[in-house]
């Protein structure tokens, strides 16, 4: 991963795109996309999609000019013709429109409706607003949300800066390495990392607290996972890795010379660090807080399986309650996510606003600079000792807790007596079991499915949002974003109830999940393909216009392939998101057609943790690999490419 | 050939403004010859050229090769680029880098109406690319020939239809100077044998006035004169086109007395009494700029025995030395007038020096 210079090759970078892409995607495109949720909210969205679409559509038919497209002179009755180009993009901008808004007005529209039954059809009420609104309950998991989003995103800020302000800026013995590292932690879903913390720090079975209780002779557990702190623990822990790439970027922006030129002024390191570095990242750091924050109210497992147990709820999985009790309450579930969802979007909204304001902060200044390091004298084993001490803590405990288990008949503590019973009996179940074998099945095929329309999908909205001038452009690329402010969780609840009420027979098969997924992962498609896009230089199409092609051999045969290392690379991405998916799918799954982060969830409601755990270890490596995979693939086509 | 008639295309610029870059552009290109669209950036070269190409769509205007219509705002035809059969060259190369040299110079065989047999396809494409000396570096890499060798190769794609027209923007600007000066005669050598309808867009005079047989100057949209080399560097209709061709001393002057009919002029200038042709017609008292190219200007460290008034006394204030060149700026008062001499002049500066220039050589515009 390291050149012969100690620098970092773009296998490397890539791993860093992994995570900042789709994230830091939401800084760049919402900044546009928020202007346009403000416009719809002035009901400007609707005449003016109308207006798009239907100009769109009616080039289908025929090449008339933009400015009159309803005069058609004699003339041109004739050349009135098909045109493959405007069908593939009426096509793709309908089913973008049709993913990103229909089943969340839909929800919107409901939350404000009874539930239909036999004898009464559904009325208009208010009531599932008033019901989740005036109880007292609902404060509480407001300010448990609160308590929970801010106390995990600065858990994940505080520990993610202090690890990127050690790298980026101090001489940390191996530091390049942690930097490549960095990325193993999001490998581990986030359902297996909370399993793997309750292994650790649980009051009754957590190996930690036992080892605390044995080696101080304490008479109760002096950690309880089942806790608020515990829940913020472990979301900001996960999350930490996310916190670290954002702001090793902003480091890496900065100009050292300007801190340079503070020391030369007199002022000490730390000085320095508080009056110049942070106020210079001041902007980068409240986007990366209100990113982070965003993330942790949408967190749905860590609140499900540490919070539930414990009886404190927040948004997440109050929705999830509400639609698992008898009967569903889908119109309070509907309700709640709408407040979510305003939470999430007003969170994204400030958090582009800051971003696009933040010009006067702009650092960059284009010319390669190489960052200066502080020397750290025989300190820098300290904080080599920190990173080793996150690294443990992030992934070999987590990785090793999980190994532990999977290899015991009975789910025990380590011990020279345990040691003795070591068994391969959970692997022996999990590849001898149909279900989880079929639920393996359907998560790569419906991952690799996904991934495919969605690469495909965006593409073609990202050509027409980068390369051409079709007035309404933003809008699509715009509505092609939009699903990046649903949390997992509200996109289940609204693809649900749409279904549910127009049943076209996908509600309950695979397809409804497949449809969550593309719908879930279309930004994160878009943001790989625009990168790519946007460093086509528009002449490579024109010539190849000038060489007699067509617009579907332009784009088959140029586009594409020139796309190819942003598309295999965006590919394997929305794969691996989608096979580790778990918010939507819970909602949306049902009996036959689990997928495997399903099958993991019911493994632990069933208390099989054996079972679980070995199935945890082949899903983690499984996945390790394809990121190397990934990475590898990155690397060949980034070498060929330049 | 080809025949434009009062084309207008505007576009909307990123920042959302409609631009008008061309506006009411006529001209007509013999068959074989090579036309040059020659203006500084902005002016509309390039968007007339994309026009012809179908990359733009004007908003008014004819567009006809061979008298077939490609493009006529009143009778709604537009052709698009990939059914209008030119080649083109484009300012980047725009060489495609996931091909090799072979499939770059193919492309335009595989994906036309007409279908060739792949034994045709290669031998055409290798004999074109035996014409650029690219037929050893078939297998090669797009991306890993030299920018000339690029250069030659988007050459060939474009020629390898045999279109009817070519179209070139600005191909050479890319190159490093001496590449580009060796490539200026390839182009014009290939044209030439080719007999192939050229429409060429440059910002560079020296390479127009080299290639063309007829140049446009356009500026802000418009076209401002159109002529042979000679006539645009020779006879400039306006100071734009003088100052923009080539370098050129503006001297300020008043007319005082006519001659000859009105046929020749004297005029009252900055640096003294200037003699001077009058076909414009100016009459007594006009207030002109008199343009004399600094090739024209004579230095002499005696006095000339002249016919004519117009000889000068001034100063050498700045010499530069360019090789095959020496400029001399000569100051006449507070006027400094270049001069562009054989190296052989030695006069060395704050020195006198005599300036002179034959009357035939200013052209007088009105101020």
């Amino acid at each position: 991963m390291l050149d012969t210079l100690g620098r970092f090759k773009p296998n490397t970078v890539c791993a860093f795109m992994w995570i900042i892409v789709p994230y830091r995607g939401t800084l760049g495109i919402l900044h546009l996309h928020l202007d346009s949720a403000n416009q719809a909210l002035k009901g400007w969205f609707g005449p003016a999609l109308l207006k798009f679409c239907f100009l769109t559509l009616f080039r289908s038919f025929g090449d008339s000019s933009v400015q009159s497209p309803l005069v058609v002179e004699p003339a041109q009755h004739a050349r009135l013709k098909f045109d493959p180009k405007w069908v593939v993009i009426g096509c793709c901008l309908l089913v973008v429109g049709f993913l990103a808004l229909v089943p969340f007005c839909f929800m919107v529209w409901q939350s404000f409706l009874t539930p239909e039954t036999a004898d009464q059809p559904s009325v208009f009420t208010l009531s599932n607003y008033v019901t989740a609104y005036t109880d007292a309950e609902t404060i509480t998991t407001l300010a448990n949300s609160i308590e929970f989003a801010t106390g995990g995103s600065l858990v994940a800020f505080v520990i993610g800066t202090a690890l990127a302000w050690m790298n980026e800026r101090t001489n940390t013995p191996l530091r390049r390495l942690f930097y490549a590292l960095s990325i193993v932690p999001l490998i581990i879903p986030s359902i297996l990392f909370t399993i793997a913390w309750i292994m650790l720090l649980s009051p009754k079975i957590g190996i930690i607290n036992m080892a605390f209780q044995s080696v101080f002779g304490l008479e109760s557990p002096p950690f309880n996972i089942y806790s608020m702190g515990g829940m913020i623990w472990v979301d900001g822990l996960h999350y930490s890795p996310m916190a670290f790439l954002l702001m090793t970027a902003a480091f890496k922006a900065m100009d050292p010379s300007l801190e340079e030129s503070a020391v030369m002024s007199g002022s000490s390191i730390l000085r320095t660090l508080w009056r110049i570095t942070l106020k210079l990242a001041f902007p980068a750091i409240v986007a990366t807080i209100l990113t982070l924050f965003v993330r942790a109210i949408e967190s749905f497992e860590v609140p499900a399986l540490l919070g539930l147990p414990a009886g404190i709820q927040v948004f997440t999985s109050a929705i999830y309650q509400a639609i698992h009790q008898f009967p569903s309450q889908l119109g309070l579930a509907s309700a709640f996510s709408v407040l979510l969802l305003l939470i999430t979007s007003g969170g994204i909204y400030i958090q582009a606003r800051i971003s696009s304001s933040s010009s006067k902060y702009v650092t960059v200044t284009g010319k390669g600079f190489r960052p200066r390091s502080i020397d750290l004298g025989v300190w820098r084993y300290a904080t080599l000792c920190v990173f080793l001490l996150y690294f443990l803590l992030i992934v070999v405990l987590p990785f090793l807790v999980l190994l532990w288990s999977s290899l015991q008949k009975f789910y025990a503590p380590p011990s020279a007596e345990a040691l003795k019973h070591l068994t391969l009996d959970g692997y022996r179940y999990v590849l001898d079991s149909d279900t989880i074998l079929h639920a393996l099945f359907n998560s790569v095929w419906m991952g690799m499915a996904c991934a495919t329309i969605v690469m495909l999908l965006s593409a073609v909205v990202c050509w027409v949002v980068v390369k051409t001038k079709i007035p309404g452009r933003w809008l699509l690329d715009n509505l092609a974003s939009l699903p990046m402010v649903f949390p997992g969780l509200v996109l289940g609840v609204s693809i649900m109830i749409f279904y549910l009420t127009f049943d076209i027979g996908i509600y309950g098969t695979f397809w409804i999940i497949l449809l969550a997924y593309v719908t879930r992962f279309m930004p994160y498609g878009l943001r790989y393909n625009t990168t790519s896009m946007i460093q086509i230089h528009k002449d490579l199409e024109d010539s190849a216009g000038m060489s007699g092609a067509g617009w579907v051999t332009v784009f088959t045969k140029v586009i594409l392939p020139l796309l190819k290392p942003g598309m295999v690379a965006g590919w394997i991405y929305v794969m691996i998101v989608s096979v580790r998916e778990l918010s939507s799918s819970i909602l949306l799954y049902s009996p036959g057609n689990e997928v495997i982060s399903i099958v993991i969830w019911e493994l632990w409601e069933n208390g099989q943790y054996v079972e679980l755990s070995a199935l945890s270890v082949m899903f983690i490596l499984m996945l390790l690999m394809l990121v190397l995979f990934a990475q590898a693939v990155g690397k060949r086509f980034g070498v060929k490419d330049s | 050939m080809l025949n434009v008639s009062g084309l207008f295309t505007e576009y909307v610029s990123d920042k959302g403004v409609v631009v008008q870059a061309a506006k009411d552009v006529s001209f007509e290109v013999p068959k074989g010859k090579l036309f040059t669209l020659l203006g500084p950036s902005g002016c509309g070269k390039t968007t007339t050229l994309r026009s012809i190409a179908g990359l733009e769509k004007p908003t008014q205007g004819l567009i006809e090769v061979n008298g077939q219509t490609i493009f006529s705002s009143s009778k709604g035809v537009f052709t698009p680029p990939n059914k209008r059969g030119f080649g083109m060259v484009f300012q980047s190369y725009a060489i495609w880098p996931h091909m090799s040299v072979f499939k770059n110079a193919s492309f335009p065989m595989e994906v036309g109406l007409k279908k060739y047999s792949p034994s045709e396809i290669k031998s055409r494409v290798m004999r074109v690319l035996e014409s650029v000396e690219l037929a050893q570096f078939h297998d090669r890499d797009a991306t890993r020939l030299s920018g000339g060798q690029q250069q030659r190769l988007a050459l060939a794609r474009a020629l390898v239809m045999e279109p009817q027209l070519l179209l070139l923007d600005e191909p050479l600007s890319n190159l490093d100077a001496k590449l580009r000066e060796k490539m200026r005669f390839e182009v014009k050598k290939i044209q030439r044998e080719l007999d192939i309808t050229t429409i060429y867009v440059t910002h560079d005079q020296s390479e127009a006035l080299a290639l063309s047989h007829e140049i446009a100057v356009m500026s802000s949209g418009r076209i401002v004169q159109r002529g042979t080399p000679r006539q645009i560097y020779e006879t400039p209709n306006s100071t734009f086109v003088a100052d923009f061709v080539g370098a050129i001393n503006f001297i300020d002057a008043t007319v005082k007395a006519l001659e000859d009919g009105g046929q020749k002029m004297v005029l009252e200038s900055e640096i003294g009494l200037i003699q001077a042709p009058n076909p414009e017609g100016f009459a007594l008292g006009d207030q002109v700029q008199v343009c004399v190219r600094p090739e024209n200007v004579h230095l002499s460290d005696e006095a000339p025995q002249l016919s004519h008034a117009n000889h000068f006394l001034g100063l050498v204030h700045l010499k530069i030395f360019l090789g095959e060149v020496l400029d001399f700026q000569v100051k006449i008062g507070s006027k400094l007038i270049l001069a562009r001499v054989h190296p052989h002049q030695k006069t060395p500066v704050d020195h006198p020096i005599y300036i002179h220039f034959d009357p035939s050589n200013c052209v007088v515009f009105k101020r």
